[in-house]
C-alpha cells in the first residue's frame, strides 16, 4: 500500500508502508514506475493535512510520558524525557513500553533517546543499535542527512565529498557557511549540544489549564510557590465545575529565554484538593533551574479522572485520605512502583506467592496459609551453598554459606515445593526440598535442595540458601 | 491546686513539664506494651510510647539481614491497629514471614526508598492517618537525622521504629549516641529441642536486650520469638518450666 501526491505535474509515491518497501518501492519515486514494479498495488491519495492532525494527536498522547512531546512534521513526535525516565523502569522500560503501546494501537515506531533533539532526530533515521556509550561517538558515523539539512545541501556536501557527520565535525567550519550556508553549523551545534533547542509543546485546548505571566521575571522559590497556590487554587475551582479530580499535574516554567522547564506530579487517587497538589509541586522545585528568571508559569492538568462532589473537609481529615496523600508524596518522591502493597497470590513457589499491587488498591483481607512456616527476608536469587546432607530425606548436617561454616542443630522439613509446569515449560518436573535449620548460635536459615534426591530429572541436588527467619 | 497525696502532686507535676517539653498532639503516656511484665516494667508507663522513635537492631552476624530485628517489629506492629508504612533500601522483605507473626498483608505499605529512608520515614510520620512508620537504616544514623524523626513522630504521635542494619560486623556506627526514646538489640539463642532427641524446630529464642532507655532503666531477659499474634513469651527460669510444658501438652 502506498499513498500517493502530485509533485508538480507528475504523481509522486509520498509514503509506503512495510510490506511495500519490502518489495524495492521508496517514498519520491513515480507513481507510474511503482505501478509498474508492482501490479496491484494498492494507491491512496495522501491527506497531509490529515496526517498531520494525526501526528498531532499522538504528540498529545505522548503527554503521558513527559511533559513536553510535540509533533515534529511531517513524520516525528518529541518527547523531553527528562526527569521522567524513572516512572517508566528507567530509559530503556520507557523505550520499550512506548513502542508497545504503540504497536498495540498499530502504529510501527522507531526511537531513540539522546541527550539534544537534533540526535534524536538523527539516530532514530540513521543510527543503529547502541553501540557506543557516548552520544558523540553514534553521531559521528552517521550519514550527513541525520543532521537535518536540505537535500540540496546534502547534495552539495556529498558532491565535496562530505558522507559522515564526522567529516563534517572535523572540517573547518568558515568555508562550510560561506559556501552552505549557516544552516550546517546550525544544525551541527544543535546536534552535539553546543546550542540549546527548545521542544514546544503540543498542549491540547481542551485540558484545564491555567497559565500566569510575570511583569518581572521570577528567580526564587517562595515566588514559584506562591504562583504555584494561585494556580492550584484556579484549577481545582476549574476540577471542581467539571467533576473531576487532577491524576497527573504538569506545570511549566517559561524561561525569559524562550527555553522551559517542567515539573510533573501525578496522584494515586483523582485529587482537587488545593493544598495538596501545591505541596507536591513545592517539593520538586529545587529541580527547576529558573536561568535568567521565569517569565510566565502554566500548570496543566494532562491526566483527569471523575470525582463527585464531596465535602473536601471532611473528606481531607478521614485516615483514608492521609494514607491517600501519604502515598501520592512518596510515589512522586520514589516513583509509582516503588511504593506497594503485599498481596497473596495462590502459588506454591514462594517467589511467587507475593504479588506488588498499588497501596491504595482494596485489601482482600487475604492472607498467606499461616501453618507453613515463612521466612522474614528472602534472598532473591537464592545463594548457593556447599552442605553435608544423607539422602534422600535428611536436612543437611552442616552448611557453608560465605566461606561461614554453620553447624545444623535442629531441622524441620522437608516442605517438597513442585515445580508450576502450567507457568514455565522448564518446571515441569522440577521440584525443591525445603528444609527449616537452626545453627549452634539459633539463627535460623530457610534452605533448599533442588530436586528430590533420588530421580535427577527433578533437579541437580545442589543446595541453596533462600531466606532467613 | 494542692492535691492530698505528694506522690499525686509529683505525678502531675511531672507530666505538666512532659506537656511543656514536648508540646504532643497526641495524648502523652500512650504506649504499646510488650505483655511481658518483666519487660513492661522497665519502661516508663508500661510499653513502648507512641509518638516517639525507638531503635532495634540485629546483633552478630545477624545485623546485616536483621531477621530477629524484623520480626520483633512485625511482632510490635501485629499487636496494633491501623496502617502501617514500612521503608525499606532495597526489598529482601518476604511479607509472608510478616504475616506469620500476625502482620496482615492489608496493613502495610511498603516503600522501596534506595537512599530516601530518612525523608520518606519523616513524610510518614506528618500523615496523621498512619498507626506506624518502620525504617531500615543502614549504617549510619546520626543525632541531628534522629532527632529530626523523633520530633515529627511527637507531633503526630506516631510509634517510629528505626530498623538498624549495617553489612560491616559489630558496626561502631550502631554504637553512637541517637536521639531515639529506646535502644533494643534482639540476638538469636540456640532454642530447646521440642522433644528431647527428636529432630524438630519449635519456638524460636532471643535474647532481648534493652540498652537505652530514656526515663527508664535497661535491662536483658531470654525470650521465646513472637507467635503468630506477634506476641513474646519469657522464658521460664527452669528449663522445662510450666509455661514450656502446658505448650507442649496442647500442641
Amino acid at each position: 500500500m502506498v499513498t500517493a501526491a502530485n509533485n508538480g505535474r507528475r504523481q509522486v509515491v509520498a509514503s509506503v508502508d512495510a510490506a511495500a518497501a519490502g518489495l524495492g518501492l521508496r517514498a519520491g519515486m513515480p507513481l507510474a514506475q511503482a505501478q509498474a514494479l508492482v501490479p496491484g498495488l494498492a494507491i491512496y491519495p495522501s491527506a497531509p493535512e490529515a496526517e498531520h492532525e494525526g501526528l498531532r494527536r499522538l504528540a498529545g498522547w505522548c503527554l503521558r510520558y513527559a511533559p513536553l512531546a510535540s509533533a515534529d512534521l511531517p513524520d516525528g513526535i518529541w518527547i523531553d524525557v527528562t526527569g521522567s525516565t524513572h516512572l517508566h523502569g528507567g530509559e530503556a522500560g520507557l523505550l520499550r513500553d512506548l513502542v508497545a503501546r504503540f504497536a498495540a494501537y498499530g502504529v510501527a515506531a522507531r526511537v531513540a533517546i539522546a541527550d539534544t533533539p537534533g540526535a534524536a532526530w538523527g539516530l532514530v533515521r540513521y543510527g543503529l543499535p547502541p553501540s557506543s556509550p557516548t552520544m558523540t561517538e553514534m553521531l559521528l558515523p552517521l550519514p550527513i542527512e541525520a543532521l537535518r539539512l536540505p537535500v540540496s545541501i546534502c547534495d552539495g556536501l556529498r558532491l565535496m565529498g562530505f558522507d559522515r557527520v564526522g567529516q563534517l565535525v572535523a572540517t573547518p567550519r568558515g568555508p562550510l557557511v560561506r559556501r552552505f550556508g549557516a544552516i550546517v553549523a546550525t544544525r551541527l551545534d544543535q546536534a552535539f549540544g553546543a546550542v540549546f533547542e527548545p521542544i514546544v509543546p503540543a498542549i491540547p485546548a481542551e485540558l484545564i489549564q491555567e497559565r500566569l505571566a510575570f511583569m518581572e521575571p521570577l528567580l526564587t522559590a517562595v515566588a514559584f510557590s506562591s504562583v504555584i497556590a494561585r494556580l492550584t487554587a484556579t484549577i481545582c475551582t476549574a476540577l471542581e465545575h467539571s467533576g473531576q479530580g487532577a491524576r497527573r499535574l504538569d506545570l511549566l516554567f517559561e524561561r525569559v529565554d524562550g527555553t522551559i522547564a517542567t515539573l510533573r506530579v501525578g496522584t494515586a487517587r483523582p485529587s482537587r484538593d488545593a493544598r495538596h497538589l501545591g505541596r507536591m509541586l513545592d517539593e520538586k522545585l529545587e529541580r527547576i533551574d529558573p536561568g535568567l528568571g521565569i517569565e510566565a508559569m502554566r500548570l496543566i492538568v494532562t491526566r483527569a479522572d471523575a470525582l463527585g462532589h464531596t465535602q473536601t473537609a471532611t473528606l481531607s481529615d478521614s485516615p483514608q485520605a492521609y494514607i491517600a496523600a501519604l502515598v501520592d508524596r512518596l510515589s512522586n518522591r520514589l516513583g509509582a512502583e516503588r511504593v506497594y502493597r503485599a498481596e497473596p497470590m495462590e502459588s506454591d513457589v514462594p517467589e511467587r506467592s507475593v504479588r506488588r499491587v498499588p497501596a491504595l488498591q482494596c485489601g482482600g483481607g487475604k492472607n498467606w496459609p499461616v501453618d507453613l512456616p515463612r521466612p522474614v527476608r528472602l534472598l532473591d536469587p537464592p545463594q548457593p551453598v556447599e552442605t553435608m546432607a544423607l539422602l534422600p530425606d535428611h536436612p543437611p548436617l552442616a552448611f557453608t554459606w560465605r566461606r561461614v561454616r554453620h553447624r545444623v542443630k535442629q531441622a524441620d522439613g522437608p516442605e517438597r515445593i513442585a515445580g508450576e509446569w502450567w507457568k514455565r515449560d522448564g518446571e515441569m518436573r522440577s521440584v525443591r526440598d525445603y528444609f527449616r535449620v537452626e545453627d549452634e548460635d539459633g539463627r535460623r536459615f530457610w534452605l533448599f535442595r533442588r530436586g528430590d534426591g533420588e530421580d535427577p530429572a527433578t533437579g541437580d541436588r545442589r543446595w541453596f540458601l533462600h531466606g532467613f527467619f | 491546686m494542692f492535691t492530698s497525696s505528694p506522690s499525686a502532686r509529683l505525678r502531675e507535676l511531672r507530666d505538666q513539664i512532659a506537656r511543656i517539653e514536648r508540646g504532643h498532639v497526641g495524648a502523652p503516656g500512650k504506649t504499646v506494651p510488650f505483655g511481658v511484665a518483666a519487660v513492661d516494667e522497665k519502661l516508663p508507663n508500661g510499653g513502648l510510647a507512641l509518638g516517639a522513635l525507638h531503635e532495634i537492631a540485629g546483633a552478630g552476624p545477624d545485623t546485616e539481614h536483621g531477621a530477629a530485628a524484623a520480626l520483633l517489629t512485625a511482632g510490635i506492629l501485629a499487636r496494633m491497629a491501623g496502617p502501617v508504612l514500612w521503608v525499606m533500601e532495597q526489598a529482601d522483605l518476604f511479607a509472608p514471614g510478616l504475616a506469620g507473626v500476625g502482620l496482615h498483608p492489608d496493613r502495610v505499605v511498603f516503600a522501596e526508598a534506595g537512599k530516601e529512608v530518612l525523608a520518606s520515614m519523616e513524610e510518614g510520620l506528618r500523615h496523621p492517618g498512619l498507626a506506624a512508620v518502620v525504617g531500615e537504616i543502614g549504617g549510619r544514623f546520626s543525632l541531628v537525622a534522629s532527632r529530626r524523626l523523633q520530633l515529627a513522630a511527637e507531633q503526630t504521635g506516631i510509634l517510629s521504629i528505626a530498623l538498624r542494619r549495617s553489612r560491616i560486623f559489630d558496626d561502631p556506627a550502631l554504637r553512637e549516641p541517637t536521639a531515639a526514646a529506646t535502644r533494643w538489640m534482639v540476638a538469636a539463642v540456640p532454642s530447646p529441642p521440642v522433644i528431647p532427641g527428636v529432630q524438630g524446630v519449635g519456638r524460636a529464642r532471643w535474647r532481648l536486650t534493652l540498652l537505652r532507655c530514656r526515663g527508664g532503666e535497661t535491662g536483658s531477659w531470654m525470650t521465646e520469638a513472637c507467635d503468630a499474634t506477634g506476641c513474646l513469651g519469657l522464658v521460664a527460669d527452669l528449663a522445662d518450666g510450666p509455661a514450656a510444658e502446658e505448650r507442649r501438652l496442647r500442641a
